[in-house]
């Protein structure tokens, strides 16, 4: 390993450490005087260029992921394919947060906010990246610390500072579980390369022959389960959700899921790259990765029971925001089905991909509506979007169609992205799980009409106790709607962003 | 030409939701300006396809990596279940002319129920045939939950509830169906060839089956219905009896016998003397028609009285496409026109004729009110509207019911017998709910009497006559001259059962 190819690897990283230091030296020298908005505006302008530099520079990437070193074959971070496509999503889902930050007054420190939401990006988009255990970790972290700052970022808000606390300590044990296991698959196998571990106990039969084995996969599933928000790694969610600045939570809510499911996409890929060399059909060969046993067994325990348990809770909210986050815990119970039924062919990463970066586009609009309300009702209450229709039509209808696309109403985004995701599980892993899990989540999605219902019955239905219009920040307001025409028109034309995605 | 019906729908609600507030009569002529144009189409439409078989509208990739195509065509039936949903779309829209509340949201969702509709109806690929099934599913929410009456909310959640469970069910049915085939593409011509295995087809053809039949108000999952009609404003319930119910019937008929022919087969073993799911359903769908025709002579609430009816009529249907034979089904797509054009006839009738004048359903009350002779033309649309319903000759429903009895007959008699007994009960609530509800000519008690003497109810406007004439003298034009669509019909029932569905 040399540094230049270090550097050339890392280099959207780079950008965004500079464009995270460059925010806080403007805001800080060169407008420290200005008015509060002024400043907010500049800071997010910066972050969202620094985002566009960052993703122009992946074209110059080498073609080749970097290895150990000159003799080696293993490859330390890796480049093309889904990991471009996600590093992709994972800027401009930022950039669209950073935007949302725009109209917000929750803060005055605007250039610490961007430079934390830019250097938690680039902890994303190394996990995203990552072949190593070490660097996974240190992506991780780079990347939660990030999180943990942020939902504290309301610093007049008690809720955020609680949150914050509750997501940094189940944050920080998840942590020590994630390397605990780090640490039993490398004394089993000497390695930290993925590659190199999977190969050692494939060859080496280990995975049958040591029960440590069991343990590290519980442990690493555990570590994992809680980025994704999988039950029972979940209590955090809700509590974050409520708790933190709103544009903070929207960051939360989508691209520290994009990155978390890339890393998934990442394990289960070298997994079956691993396992399933090249057969004749990979449909067959695909059906039962040799590394399946306690690792395929705890995926479809952890996604039945998010599944289930993120429907079903949510039924019981009152609060727009706890909804969300139960709703994002059965969504990623949708996903991990697809994430326990991997295979071979690159339809699966191709579905995960489709649908975490369209529900992270679709999470990032509820919850900059959900800010504007906040802002002129002071809650999240279903109470507070009575009347929505009347009050502002044009947040009501973002407000609609970016939850019937949650609940997978075609044609909208949402539903195309069910529908890409069973489909891949079911033409790929033939056999009664797969299918019974299926099932169970599109019985589970109809579950989840009731309680986006409710929410949009506040809107359009019920009549308003309140009638005062509410206006929303002309950057937010042209976003949202942004967004919303996004999920109609990828939600119309499907094709496009899975051509898009299959074109890495 | 059938395309624009759905383009024209979809264009109009756009536009109305786009509308300043404020403009009811501009968003009223709009709305009749799209149904009337839709209407057109639809019969140029079916005018054009006379003699014809399927024939393709469009066929473009739509997602070409899993063989989605935009594929509309139109066989006999879908022809004339567009036709009817251009009459009941503007019918129903005649019917709600005195919509003043949010009139131009409401007529939004009123042409996107109306273009989700026409779409499943003419869909060949079942892909872009579960879109439109599902786009149908919101509007119908909003409108039951925004102008609804009784228990509004509730009516719309259990309706919007049933139909996104049903289509759940027929999601899962399809994703098996596209997975086992492998064939690669969603078209329901192709996979209808794709030869799907006997016993896969066993058990995947009564899983699309009841989750059409949940929107066809197959008995014991019809409860959504009395509940939604009742709930709903009068032209979304003439639209819910009218075309909705028919959507479910349809995806019945087109993707369940159509794709799973083989569903229906003997079990080889028998239970109860039920020995296949031709049995099962055929049963249910007598209990339907006995059940829903007892209940319905039980309501106090008028509306009630024809939300349970529809379960019973639709029974006829399900019973139609049980038979399996060409004159059952024939008798079952004319008996769906049929119920389509009688039941919207019913509700307009008590909804928006009656209710709105009385602001009571209530026989108690409206025995008291003498509404023979101070709403004689509501009076006399129902006794017409009832005879049609009854399945007097002359009227529509007499062809397709006894259509489907013949069909019955052939296939099992004891079928006909039971369905026999369920168009007598038909005849006593139908009477019933007329002598009730206009001719008790029972003395108000003192309580109940004015002071100032009997409130004017309103005239009769032109919307409603025109709305009136028009329905009745269709189903009077098909009771009459059967003909005109049953030689449409016919050959695209033959063809679907000679071509093992399609």
């Amino acid at each position: 390993m040399n540094y230049a190819d270090l550097f050339r690897i890392t280099l959207p990283e780079t950008v965004l450490e500079i464009a995270a230091l460059f925010a806080l030296i403007v805001d800080l020298g060169l407008v420290r005087k200005a008015a509060l908005q002024m400043r907010v505006a500049v800071a997010a302008l910066v972050g969202v260029i620094g985002c566009g530099v960052a993703i122009w520079s992946l074209s110059m990437q080498p073609t080749i992921g970097l290895s150990y070193g000159a003799g080696s074959k293993l490859i330390l971070l890796g480049v093309g394919g889904y990991i471009t496509a996600a590093q992709i999503g994972i800027l401009l889902l930022t950039g669209v947060t950073l935007l949302l930050f725009t109209g917000s007054v929750f803060t005055r420190h605007a250039g610490e906010y961007v430079a934390v939401v830019l250097m938690s990006a680039a902890g994303g988009l190394l996990i995203a990246a990552a072949q190593d255990l070490l660097v996974i970790f240190i992506g991780l972290e780079l990347l939660s610390l990030g999180l943990y700052i942020l939902t504290a970022f309301a610093k007049s808000s008690a809720k955020s500072a609680e949150s914050a606390m509750k997501y940094y300590l189940f944050g920080g044990t998840s942590a020590a579980f994630l390397l605990f296991g780090f640490s039993y698959l490398y004394g089993i196998t000497g390695s930290t390369n993925l590659h190199e571990i999977l190969l050692q106990l494939h060859q080496g039969e280990l995975y049958q022959a040591t029960p440590l084995l069991n343990v590290a996969v519980v442990l690493i599933i555990a570590g994992l389960g809680f980025k994704v928000a999988a039950v029972p790694f979940h209590l955090w969610a809700p509590d974050t959700y409520e708790g933190a600045p709103a544009p903070a939570a929207a960051f939360i809510a989508s691209v520290s899921k994009v990155a978390s499911f890339a890393l998934l996409i990442g394990i289960a890929t070298t997994a079956v790259h691993v396992f399933d060399a090249p057969g004749p059909s990979p449909t067959e060969q695909g059906a039962h990765p040799g590394f399946g046993g306690p690792w395929m067994v705890l995926l479809v325990t952890l996604a039945t029971a998010s599944m289930v348990l993120g429907n079903l809770a949510a039924l019981a909210q009152i609060s727009v925001r706890r909804l969300l986050a139960y709703s994002a815990i059965a969504h990623a119970g949708y996903m991990l089905i697809a994430v326990a039924f991997f295979s071979y062919s690159p339809l699966s990463s191709n579905a995960i991909l489709y649908y975490i970066l369209t529900y992270g586009l679709t999470t990032i609009g509820a919850f900059g509506v959900i800010s504007v309300v906040e802002r002129a009702t002071g809650s999240d209450r279903f109470d507070a979007f009575l009347g929505l229709h009347k009050r502002n039509p044009l947040l009501a209808g973002v407000l609609l169609v970016l939850f019937l696309s949650l609940a997978g109403i075609p044609p909208l985004v949402g539903f195309w992205a069910k529908f890409n995701l069973f489909a891949a599980v079911l033409n790929l892993s033939a056999g009664v799980v797969p299918f019974t899990l299926v099932a169970l989540a599109v019985a589970m999605s109809a579950v989840s009409l009731y309680y986006y219902l409710q929410v949009l019955k506040r809107a359009y239905v019920m009549p308003a106790v309140d009638e005062t219009p509410i206006k929303a920040h002309p950057v937010t307001l042209v976003v949202l709607v942004t967004i919303a025409a996004a999920v109609v028109v990828l939600g119309c034309v499907p094709a496009l962003l899975q051509n898009w995605i299959a074109g890495f | 030409m059938l395309a624009w019906t759905i383009y024209l729908s979809f264009a109009g609600a756009l536009l109305e939701a786009l509308l300043p507030k404020g403009k009811a009569g501009v968003a009223r002529w709009l709305a009749l300006c799209v149904a009337v144009l839709g209407l057109f189409c639809a019969v140029g439409g079916f005018v054009q396809g006379m003699g014809q078989g399927r024939s393709v509208i469009v066929d473009v990739p739509w997602v070409p990596s899993m063989g989605i195509h935009y594929l509309l065509a139109a066989d006999g039936i879908s022809r004339v279940l567009v036709l009817l949903t251009g009459l009941a779309a503007v019918a129903g829209i005649l019917f709600s002319w005195n919509v003043e509340h949010r009139t131009n949201e409401f007529f939004a969702f009123y042409l996107a129920l109306i273009g989700g509709v026409y779409g499943v109806f003419l869909s060949f690929d079942f892909f872009l045939l579960f879109v439109f099934y599902e786009i149908a599913i919101v509007p119908k929410y909003f409108l039951i939950a925004i102008w609804g009456s009784t228990r509004r909310e509730y009516g719309a959640m259990k309706l919007a509830l049933y139909s996104f469970v049903g289509s759940a069910m027929v999601l899962i049915g399809l994703l098996a169906a596209y997975s086992t085939s492998g064939s690669h593409s969603t078209s329901l011509i192709a996979l209808a060839h794709a030869g799907l295995p006997v016993s896969f087809q066993m058990w995947c053809f009564p899983l699309v089956f009841i989750g059409f039949a949940i929107l066809a108000g197959m008995w014991p999952f019809h409860t959504w219905a009395p509940t939604g009609h009742v709930a709903a404003p009068t032209a979304a319930s003439m639209l819910l009896a009218g075309v909705v119910m028919k959507l479910g019937a349809y995806g019945c008929l087109r993707v369940g016998i159509g794709l799973f022919p083989h569903g229906l087969d003997p079990w080889g073993w028998s239970f109860l003397g039920l020995g296949s799911w031709r049995d099962v359903f055929a049963l249910l769908a007598l209990i339907g028609i006995i059940y829903g025709a007892l209940v319905a002579l039980a309501q106090t609430d008028f509306k009630f009285v024809i939300g349970y009816s529809s379960v019973s009529h639709m029974g006829f249907v399900l019973l139609g496409l049980m038979t399996l034979n060409q004159i059952g089904l024939a008798g079952a797509v004319l008996q769906m026109f049929s119920h389509g054009v009688i039941a919207g006839l019913l509700f307009a009738i008590v909804g928006r004729l009656v209710y709105d004048r009385t602001h009571t359903r209530q026989f108690a009350e409206l025995e008291s009110m003498h509404l023979a002779r101070r709403l004689p033309f509501a009076a006399w649309a129902f006794v017409i509207a009832g005879m049609a319903s009854m399945g007097l000759p002359g009227f529509s429903g007499f062809v397709a019911e006894l259509q489907v009895l013949i069909g019955a007959w052939i296939a099992r008699p004891w079928w006909t017998v039971t369905a026999g007994i369920g168009i007598v009960i038909g005849v006593a609530y139908t009477w019933r709910a007329l002598q009730r509800a206009f001719f008790a000519d029972r003395l108000p008690t003192p309580e109940e009497h004015p002071k100032t003497g009997w409130p004017d109810l309103g005239a009769i406007t032109w919307p409603e006559m025109t709305g009136v004439a028009l329905l009745t003298l269709t189903s009077l034009a098909v009771g009459l001259y059967p003909r005109i669509l049953l030689d449409t019909i016919e050959p695209a029932v033959k063809a679907l059962l000679a071509g093992g569905g399609q």
